[in-house]
């Protein structure tokens, strides 16, 4: 092992990362003549187009083993920039690089409500690329982990939203994934299922993979991470280690 | 040995391999990837099949009884109430065969042109080459086409009986479907930057049936009016008529006289020139459809 800087093999490489997004702003629902009308009628402006700088001049590297926590307050950027890491946003200025195939595990996991849960599971592993025979094999396991129980023979409209989110989780997590990108996922689960996605997360990090982990809970971020970002709208204000960034990030807030 | 956080990040990550995180394959990785998850489109597409009728008590019996319907409703209007029929003898086979090709087409488009739309969670959850949404769109309108097209065959065998001829039917639905697929995928691409599309394609969609001789023979139309020469060349290049018209061809034997002229190479045309256009058009945006 050589230095410590150069021995880790980086996974993750952001290079003066800018994001900037285009809303639509002054317009609500869908532009159906209708509401084409009323804007008329009220005589208001037809809807324009605002630029969003959500990310501004980010830069850090994360290594192989890494687990970082992304805090920061409402609209910092946090979800924006994972986005932007797992490649669905493209960097208005800047680079993101990274070795892999980053996936994001968001609660808002899109999944067939009118389907069963077993259904989704087997459409979910699909999605992300496992074969028939792999899933058959996963299947049990995925199910076990969810702690569903019975209620995988069930459409997932009639779960809760608890439910939906921890059966996404173990689709999602069934897979390794070199790059795991977590937005507040583990905020919905009850304190058990919390537990048990914690240790899961630790499982995916020492399976040589990269997590990012974005939470409002600094006492998981803690838990879970040996890093943090600390993102103050759109500037990286902190990076280090999680107990030296969260303690500073408390003590903005108190201040 | 220089440390690695000294240096450029571009060169740091070229060392390590790491690669832009928001650039799309090459056009060949990514048809190679897209093969590879085939299996998604088809549980993807079975699965919309099963939600969709989940909730109608019928069931799957819609899939019967939807191309039956509508072919009733135009059948009333335009058979008996306008009669366009002309001398068309077949004309519940003339007309079944016509709105059938062209509801597969138009469902193609109008439900390709929301397959990413609607499903822009799931796109921004996972990586998956994003023409399988649509693919799997076309596979469900296929789906219904093939119960269809049996209602067709059952229509033809009691009226006409069966014949070889109506072994063209495999060919000329296999150029439809790649017309298809290629203009799902464009009109996916506009549906997801363009959403006001989804409220335009219902009229683009009504002008082309009107224009493509579904309710009656064209060249027998054009005649009638004394329309010149070329317009029945020019209105043969219309893609939807052309596959209507080998469809025709195969199974009834009275469209001989009013067949388009040139149909089955302008169906193979527009389905290779379609088909390529459609994937090259697609995956031109492929990273941009997270952004919705």
């Amino acid at each position: 092992m050589a230095v410590a800087d150069s021995g880790a093999e980086p996974t993750v490489i952001a290079d003066r990362l800018d994001i900037i997004y285009k809303v639509i702003a002054g317009q609500g629902g869908k532009g159906t003549a209708a509401t084409a009308l009323r804007r008329i009628m009220k005589r208001q402006d037809r809807p324009t187009i605002r630029e969003v700088h959500a990310v501004k001049n980010v830069s850090f590297t994360a290594y192989k083993g890494d687990a970082i926590g992304v805090i920061g307050r409402n609209g910092s950027g946090k979800s924006t920039m994972l986005r932007a890491i797992a490649g669905l946003l493209p960097p208005a200025a800047g680079a993101v690089y990274t070795g892999g195939r980053p996936s994001l595990l968001g609660v808002n996991a899109a999944m067939m409500n009118d389907l069963t849960g077993d259904r989704n599971v087997v459409l979910g592993c699909l999605a992300m690329g496992m074969s028939t025979a792999e899933i058959q094999r996963r299947y049990d396991e995925i199910v076990d982990f969810s702690g569903i129980g019975d209620f995988i023979d069930l459409p997932m409209s009639t779960y809760s939203s608890g439910m939906a989110a921890r059966l996404k989780f173990a689709i999602a997590s069934a897979k390794t994934h070199d790059i795991l990108l977590v937005d507040e996922a583990l905020a919905t689960g009850d304190a058990e299922f919390r537990v048990r996605s914690e240790r899961k997360i630790k499982e995916l990090r020492d399976q040589a993979g990269t997590v990012f982990l974005v939470s409002h809970s600094l006492e998981v971020v803690q838990e879970t991470c040996n890093r943090a970002l600390w993102l103050d709208a759109g500037v990286l204000k902190l990076d280090g280690p999680v107990e030296e960034v969260v303690a500073a990030y408390i003590k903005s807030t108190r201040g | 040995m220089p440390t690695a956080g000294e240096t450029d990040p571009a060169a740091l990550a070229r060392r390590y391999g790491l690669s832009k995180s928001s650039v799309r394959p090459p056009l060949g990785a990514y048809l190679q990837e897209l093969w590879s998850r085939r299996q998604f489109v088809v549980s993807y597409a079975a699965a919309r099949t099963y939600a969709m009728y989940a909730g109608a008590r019928l069931g799957s019996i819609w899939q019967v009884l939807t191309p039956l319907l509508n072919a009733a409703v135009y059948y009333l209007a335009f058979g008996v109430l306008l009669g366009t029929k002309n001398g068309i003898d077949n004309y519940v086979a003339f007309l079944l065969s016509g709105i059938f090709v062209f509801t597969f087409t138009q469902r193609c488009m109008t439900e390709g042109s929301r397959s990413l739309a609607l499903n822009l969670s799931l796109i921004r959850t996972l990586h998956f080459p994003r023409a399988t949404l649509p693919l799997a769109y076309v596979l469900n309108e296929l789906n219904q086409m093939l119960v269809s097209l049996g209602i067709l065959f059952v229509v033809v065998g009691f009226t006409e009986g069966p014949a070889w001829s109506w072994l063209l039917v495999v060919p000329a639905m296999l150029l439809q479907i790649m017309f298809n697929i290629g203009i799902t995928l464009v009109f996916a691409r506009i549906g997801t930057f363009v959403s006001d599309i989804t409220q335009l394609l219902p009229f683009v969609t009504r002008t082309w049936l009107y224009a493509s001789g579904i309710f009656f023979s064209l060249p027998a139309k054009l005649a009638e009016i004394d329309a010149p020469g070329w317009v029945v060349q020019v209105l043969a290049f219309n893609p939807i008529s052309a596959y209507i018209d080998i469809i025709r061809r195969s199974l009834l034997e009275e469209h001989e006289p009013n067949q388009l002229p040139h149909a089955w190479s302008i169906a193979v045309v527009w389905s290779f020139v379609m088909l390529a256009a459609g994937f090259w058009y697609f995956w031109q945006a492929e990273d941009r459809y997270g952004r919705g």
